[in-house]
């Protein structure tokens, strides 16, 4: 159950795998994710987005950054090991339909939500334009399979290093003001990035969507640990969401909350790269 | 409150026993003192996840089974949910027959050991007792609880539990949705006749609420394994990490994966916040989410991934089990100190008395007739403190209880930085809204008639998901009802 079939590094922290995960394959739709844990006793339960999926081999793909105790874990298995919990598909499916001019905007890791969204848009009969960045060309993931999608694609570098040296909100102001107008904005990516989307669209009033990606427990609306404020009510990333208006989530809150066990974190993932140099360590001197 | 060691009650025990002279008269069965609970040391306990009660000996068990005067009008099994024949068990246990005790309990009950625990026995087999009507106090009832989890424990850690035995295959399936209290039963009582059982589990451990709710130093999780062990030893099939509404729908499972009958055990898993101005800040918790990180993530424990928020003030609001639990977790977890705030005042807590007594043991402290009114944030947005209002109670409302009513101008400030909230849950919305055709209340838990039927064809449901939030032995009491309409469905297709 729950075998890796393939196994790709897309940067230097960012990974691409494959999952033998047959039920979820078949029943995920775009906008979904899966909460893995790679220990039954001591492991930890976290949210990823499902990039991809194969009903037909019964796989899904899973891109994910190793930031955490776990992706850290998880970016060491290879092909063949098994991801020992495997949860999902989990969330509302993305409100697909044909809305007309739609601007994804993905930012760093945020691409791979974003993609299966934009190949749900785009086969829903929409204009599809792809706004991607990262803080350089060797954090650009998934740049060929959202080339095939999108009608148009424009790339974003913080540094210049590729396609525009920009922010995502420069060309996506553009967009919103050129006519026709975006009928929706679907902006995926870090808190920050997803906050200024959401506040260059504003103005506009181009309906833009987010996806969430909050600290979650059971994902299944149980533990509540995931909850945003939007608008003045509280919603449940889990169960309510992973999407939503962009200009009612309150984003300030969301990344405060995402700081909540930022010490613990921090203090992991120095021992992991700590444990990690002594075992290269034992090996040099061996 | 003084505390004696397991070793004093024994001894006492001891000699008590050796000076009765059989036979009893009905008078001498009320001279003999109510068995305490051997109980660890507070000091020792409130920084250890080991059971707070470790059970009697056999000298006290045989001597609060004396106790009990073999009336004749038993109304201790009017009270018992699932109507276990109270007095004939503690006959055996008199007569130090454990096994001819444990085996009348079993006849009624599946989950003694869970039930000898967690049952509010002061309000149901233990509330009618003749024995406590005679010495004019509910304390001095006899410890029916307490006995049924002697015989229990006697009988696991002897190696004597034997699954139920289960008749020749039907070729019936049965799915079961959730593996909670009710769950658990109806897979027992489901496999017994033959049916094929899958039990399916979102999280990655089947138990429910026994696992993530009921902390360990409440319910040890080795007898929560050793039930689910007995279910699969009986043939149970158990797929955990599998979300019916989500992995695969309810209606697949009928129409395309040939199940006959489903039973929808899956508890009242949404929690319900105060709508107060603070409450998505950080430090602020759903009972619900403190405790799956305490219980079922192994908080506690340095090697768990999951991190426990570093708690110094702790606020629990609630007056529940479920809040005695997360403030009991909270002092084990290291919090200086742990205050409980309640609306109304201590007559009108839910809780159980045991576990009101446990915590102020354990340096609980608590506020009667005080609500929060809104949660206030550092420049961080993390919890710093709290304003809080004073009540006083007015005329019984619909509860029949006296309605807190807010002292106008009174409200004052609590310095804490985690506030977690223990006012209930709502039901889980996931199978409803995946789920055409099956009805629900205004509360959103599931309609059922007096089999546990939904309003879909050959789907059952029973637990907190039609109780609301209620007790592990009215779930058991649920799923025996619906798995006897689920049999008797299946014997007449």
């Amino acid at each position: 159950m729950n075998r890796i079939l393939f196994k790709k590094q897309l940067s230097d922290e960012v990974f691409q795998m494959r999952i033998e995960a047959p039920l979820i394959a078949q029943e995920r739709r775009a906008g979904q994710f899966v909460i893995v844990q790679l220990n039954s006793h001591f492991g930890e339960r976290i949210p990823l987005t499902i990039a991809d999926a194969d009903p037909v081999e019964g796989s899904i793909t899973i891109i994910f950054q190793a930031v955490g105790r776990t992706t850290h874990l998880l970016a060491q298995k290879n092909v063949g090991d098994t991801v020992e919990h495997l949860v999902g598909p989990l969330g509302q499916p993305t409100h697909i339909e044909k809305f007309g001019r739609v601007i994804c905007v993905g930012g760093g890791i945020g691409v791979a939500p974003l993609h299966p969204i934009a190949q749900a848009m785009k086969a829903a009969g929409n204009e599809v334009i792809i706004i991607m960045g990262a803080r350089n060309k060797s954090l650009l993931i998934l740049e060929d399979e959202m080339r095939k999608i999108a009608d148009e694609l424009i790339i974003c570098t913080d540094d210049g290093s590729y396609g525009r040296k920009a922010l995502v909100t420069a060309p996506l102001k553009e967009f919103c003001e050129a006519d026709p107008k975006p009928a929706l904005a679907v902006a995926i990516g870090p808190p920050v990035m997803m906050k200024f989307c959401a506040e260059a669209t504003r103005p506009y009033g181009v309906h833009t969507m987010v996806s969430l990606n909050t600290i979650m427990v059971d994902g299944t609306g149980m533990c509540g640990g995931c909850r945003v404020t939007v608008g003045t009510e509280t919603k449940f990333v889990c169960v309510d969401g992973p999407e939503f208006d962009g200009h009612l989530v309150d984003f300030d809150n969301m990344i405060s909350r995402l700081k909540a066990y930022k010490p613990r974190e921090d203090a992991d993932h120095h021992r992991c790269h700590l444990e990690e140099e002594i075992k290269n360590k034992e090996k040099d001197e061996r | 409150m003084s505390h004696f060691s397991k070793n004093q009650l024994a001894e006492e025990a001891r000699k008590t026993l050796a000076e009765l002279k059989k036979p009893l008269s009905p008078k001498q069965r009320l001279a003999i003192p109510a068995q305490e609970m051997p109980a660890q040391d507070p000091a020792v306990r409130r920084c250890n996840m080991q059971e707070v009660a470790l059970g009697y000996t056999e000298e006290q068990a045989i001597l609060e089974a004396e106790r009990c005067l073999q009336c004749p009008t038993k109304p201790c099994v009017k009270g018992c949910p699932v109507g276990i024949d109270i007095p004939a068990f503690i006959g055996k246990i008199a007569e130090g027959d454990c096994k001819a005790a444990i085996g009348i309990i079993r006849e009624s009950s599946l989950l003694p050991a869970v039930c000898g625990r967690v049952c509010p026995q002061e309000s149901q087999c233990q509330e009618p007792c003749t024995v406590g009507k005679a010495l004019k106090s509910i304390d001095k009832a006899v410890s029916i609880g307490r006995l049924e989890r002697y015989v229990a424990d006697w009988e696991r850690e002897n190696g004597l539990m034997q699954p139920p035995v289960v008749k020749t295959a039907t070729g019936k399936k049965v799915g079961i949705i959730g593996s909670g209290p009710a769950s658990i039963t109806v897979a027992a009582d489901v496999r017994r006749e033959g049916h094929e059982v899958t039990v399916f589990e979102a999280f990655h451990r089947p138990g429910g609420v026994l696992l993530y709710g009921i902390p360990e130093f409440r319910l040890p999780k080795a007898i929560v394994d050793q039930e689910i062990n007995s279910l699969k030893t009986m043939g149970v099939e158990i797929k955990t990490d599998f979300v019916i509404g989500r992995t695969r729908r309810l209606t697949d499972l009928l129409e395309k994966d040939g199940y006959d009958a489903l039973f929808i055990g899956t508890g009242a898993g949404l929690p319900k916040f105060m709508n107060i101005e603070g409450e998505n800040l950080v430090g602020v918790f759903s009972a619900n989410e403190y405790l799956t990180r305490a219980n079922l993530m192994k908080g506690y424990d340095d090697r768990a991934a999951t991190p426990i928020f570093p708690s110094k003030k702790v606020a629990v609001l609630g007056g529940g089990n479920v809040a005695m639990d997360a403030a009991r977790s909270a002092i084990r977890l290291g919090a200086e100190e742990v205050h409980l705030i309640y609306r109304r005042t201590e007559a009108e807590m839910p809780a159980r008395v045991e576990e009101v007594a446990h915590a102020k043991e354990e340096g609980v402290i608590f506020h009667m007739l005080r609500n929060p009114k809104s949660i206030l944030a550092d420049e961080r947005g993390w919890v710093c403190g709290m304003e809080v209002l004073k009540y006083e109670l007015g005329e019984p409302d619909s509860s029949g209880r006296r309605r807190p009513i807010e002292v106008k101008g009174s409200e004052f400030q609590m310095d804490v930085d985690t506030v977690i909230v223990a006012i209930g849950n709502e039901s889980n919305p996931l199978i409803r809204q995946t789920t055409p055709g099956l009805e629900t209340s205004k509360w959103g838990t599931l309609i059922v008639d007096d089999t546990g039927k939904t309003s879909l064809d050959r789907v059952f449901a029973g637990g907190d998901i039609v109780l609301g939030a209620a007790t592990v032995i009215l779930a058991m009491g649920e799923g025996r009802r619906a798995a006897a309409a689920i049999n008797k469905l299946l014997a007449e297709k």
